[in-house]
């Protein structure tokens, strides 16, 4: 399975918080070879299951992987000399630091919008106009503007307010099987997820998974919280990218993970230790390196969800380090999605009747 | 699509390292012209002969270079230290792609993930020497595949939308592309000397050599210049406005342009049915500031097509405007005599 071309294409597919309707459709097509239905829920999470083999009533594992990506909104159309500007609002935690003199594409809505998105480009006044206290600083959202040389009366025939933004960026290969681009954040684990999938078409699972896409991770964790409900699964692995060593990275207080080295595995209090233990015990049987990916309060990922559903889920945190997180040069090493990918099937295929039941049981040991 | 912009701006050559470049535009103009040649700093000669009316020596001038970087040092991580060339503004690097070197390596300038940055850190300005570059390899395939001294230069696709091109380098291989027009065109009264020169970025060191070998007697600068009719709540000058026509200078910070030579523009363009502006006087300065005081006295003067952005990997200009810089650029210098530098 060629990883970078379906992460390719995946990155590049426009979809922020909100508006998942295009990278949905992308996934469904991705998944829907490898699973035995597939649907999308009234929020839009997409959800797919994968039957098992053992006897029914079998017991459900979810995956589930974010699919939207920061992004921007349209706030205000501005005039200048005739010209038309669009203000801009984050949708999820943009670095501002990174903004200036991007490429973007406006998705637009209005009356006479064009048939595909307006490209433009995120400026800003030069930092020689703002007052000497300032000249330090970064810019601040406020301070941005997208200019897409259309004339003031012509873009407000095109572009509604609330109509998003994304960034404009191909992924890049760098060396060897090192990539960057925008929305690694959380395609990436999409990509394992599908790794992972296709892994099963040629093992026996007795459990049922169902793999999700969800929505609104970046802003409220919201598709976490509606399918761990709605799914009632009886365990479940959040998949997404934690943090990578990179230029400027060391002295920090967490251990962060060289590219292409590891699969940094949750620990800390949106993990269930049973599940850590499961998959340090499958990474053991692929031989594959593992490394610890702590958290001491909220993880950041669909894992603080989905613990909570319903009467709780136990849940495992599988990572995929990158660097740069929250730029458009979000940068991994796609060698280490497939690891993850086949780590997540080893851990499915010993999913077994008794698992549940040694779970349970985990948790009254006098230690971990 | 303007494929003379395409393949001007999509070109790398960053000042000092105009290679690329430079054998591009001899090969777009080695078929009009009657000879060219290349001088030690890289500067790029071609003479199109006159058809003798005039003994006039005009020189033409577009710079070659574009901003960009400089590999120092290759860390022990394996990512790349670099100066920058030119003036960039640190606050352009994050989250870019580059290409270095001669074989165009991909790589990309990050930023330390906001998740993991101080308060103070995600406010501030990130200094050029806070980052790196990355290629994604280890320290030793970095040493193979990169040297130090190596530029680099932004990655940025040529695109047009309707009247609007993006793209990095307008500034100045929009005035490149201008000269090449110029010269493919029919002869001009007099013999016309392009100079496309190396080094403006870093102090309009190319053409002041130029100027110096050509020894005209009258020149024209070709350049890219900010438009600034970006929107903001102070009333500050706009220096030029895009899709108003090229704008021709009057003063910036090195050079009062000669004002017979503005006074002919400004005339041809209203004899032309042309749009021309005047680029607000202030600051700023281009090639005119080296070539008037090169070798004597030389009237100079610059027209220039605006362009928002410059000095990023994504400017903006009017494709308007660039076809009306090629027509004002070329009446002008065919209604060029004595007479409009005559000393009364």
């Amino acid at each position: 399975m060629d990883l970078f071309k379906i992460l390719k294409q995946l990155s590049e597919t426009p979809s922020p918080s909100g508006f998942e309707g295009t990278i949905s459709q992308t996934i469904q097509d991705l998944w829907a070879p490898y699973t035995d239905e597939i649907i999308t829920d009234r929020l839009g999470s997409v959800i797919a299951v994968k039957k098992g083999n053992g006897p029914e009533p079998r017991p459900r594992i979810l995956l589930a992987a974010h699919m939207d990506e920061i992004g921007l909104m349209v706030n205000q159309i501005v005039e200048k000399h005739g010209n038309g500007f669009l203000r801009i609002t984050n949708l999820g935690g943009i670095d501002v630091r990174q903004l200036y003199a991007q490429r973007v594409l406006v998705h637009a809505t209005g009356p006479q919008a064009p048939d595909s998105p307006l490209p433009g480009i995120i400026s800003a006044v030069p930092s020689s106009w703002l007052p000497d206290s300032r000249q330090s600083n970064a810019y601040e959202m406020n301070d941005f503007f997208v200019d897409t040389g259309l004339s003031y009366e012509n873009l407000q025939q095109q572009v509604t307010i609330g109509d998003y933004v994304t960034f404009d960026q191909e992924l890049q290969s760098l060396m060897g099987s090192v990539a960057a681009g925008k929305s690694i954040d959380n395609r990436a684990s999409v990509t394992a997820v599908t790794a992972t999938l296709h892994e099963l078409q040629n093992r026996l699972h007795h459990w049922d998974v169902v793999a999700v896409a969800t929505v609104q991770e970046e802003t409220r964790l919201l598709g976490a919280y509606t399918t761990a409900f709605s799914q009632k699964p009886d365990a479940a692995l959040a998949i997404d990218v934690t943090f990578a060593n990179a230029p400027g990275t060391s002295g920090g207080p967490l251990p962060l993970f060289d590219l292409g080295t590891c699969v940094p595995l949750g620990l800390g209090v949106n993990v269930h230790p049973g599940i850590l233990n499961a998959l340090q015990e499958a990474a053991k049987e692929l031989e594959l390196k593992t490394e610890l990916d702590l958290h001491g309060r909220a993880s950041g990922t669909d894992a603080y969800g989905i613990q909570v559903a319903r009467a709780g889920v136990p849940t495992g945190l599988v990572g995929l380090p990158i660097r740069y997180m929250h730029t458009v040069v979000e940068t991994i090493d796609t060698r280490d999605i497939g690891r993850a990918g086949r780590l997540m099937a080893q851990f499915i295929t010993n999913l077994d009747e008794t698992f549940l039941d040694k779970l349970a049981d985990s948790m009254l040991a006098d230690t971990a | 699509m303007n494929e003379l912009l395409q393949q001007l701006t999509e070109a790398v050559g960053v000042s000092g390292a105009e290679h690329e470049v430079r054998a591009l535009i001899r090969d777009l103009i080695a078929d009009h012209v009657d000879e060219w040649h290349v001088d030690t700093m890289g500067n790029l000669f071609a003479l199109k002969k006159g058809t003798g009316e005039s003994d006039l020596r005009v020189m033409v001038d577009a710079h070659m270079d574009e901003i960009g970087m400089l590999v120092t040092q290759i860390d022990r991580d394996g990512s790349l230290n670099f100066l920058n060339i030119g003036g960039i503004n640190d606050r352009t690097l994050p989250g870019k792609v580059v290409q270095i070197g001669a074989k165009k390596i991909r790589g990309v300038i990050g930023l330390k993930a906001i998740h993991l940055s101080r308060t103070s850190e995600r406010r501030s300005v990130p200094r050029a020497d806070s980052l790196r570059i990355d290629i994604g390899a280890s320290k030793k395939e970095s040493v193979r595949k990169v040297n130090v001294g190596d530029r680099v230069a932004f990655v940025s696709e040529y695109r047009e939308m309707g009247d609007i091109a993006m793209g990095k380098a307008f500034d100045d291989r929009a005035g490149c592309a201008v000269l090449v027009e110029l010269l493919r065109g029919e002869p001009f009264p007099f013999d016309l000397h392009a100079v496309f020169s190396v080094q403006e970025e870093v102090g309009l060191r190319g053409a002041e050599v130029a100027a110096y070998a050509v020894k005209p007697d009258v020149a024209l600068v070709l350049e890219c210049t900010p438009a600034l009719d970006i929107p903001y709540d102070e009333d500050v000058s706009t220096n030029l406005s895009l899709g108003q026509g090229p704008g021709v200078y009057v003063m910036d910070a090195y050079t009062f342009h000669d004002p017979r030579l503005v006074a002919h523009i400004l005339k041809t363009g209203e004899k032309e049915g042309l749009p021309v502006q005047i680029r607000q006087p202030g600051g700023g300065g281009t090639n005119a500031g080296a070539i008037q005081r090169a070798t004597g006295p030389t009237p100079t003067v610059t027209i220039g097509l605006p362009g928002r952005y410059a000095h990023t990997p994504n400017m903006m200009i009017s494709l308007q405007d660039y076809a009306n810089m090629v027509k004002l650029a070329d009446a002008s210098l065919r209604g060029l005599t004595r007479d409009v530098i005559q000393t009364d």
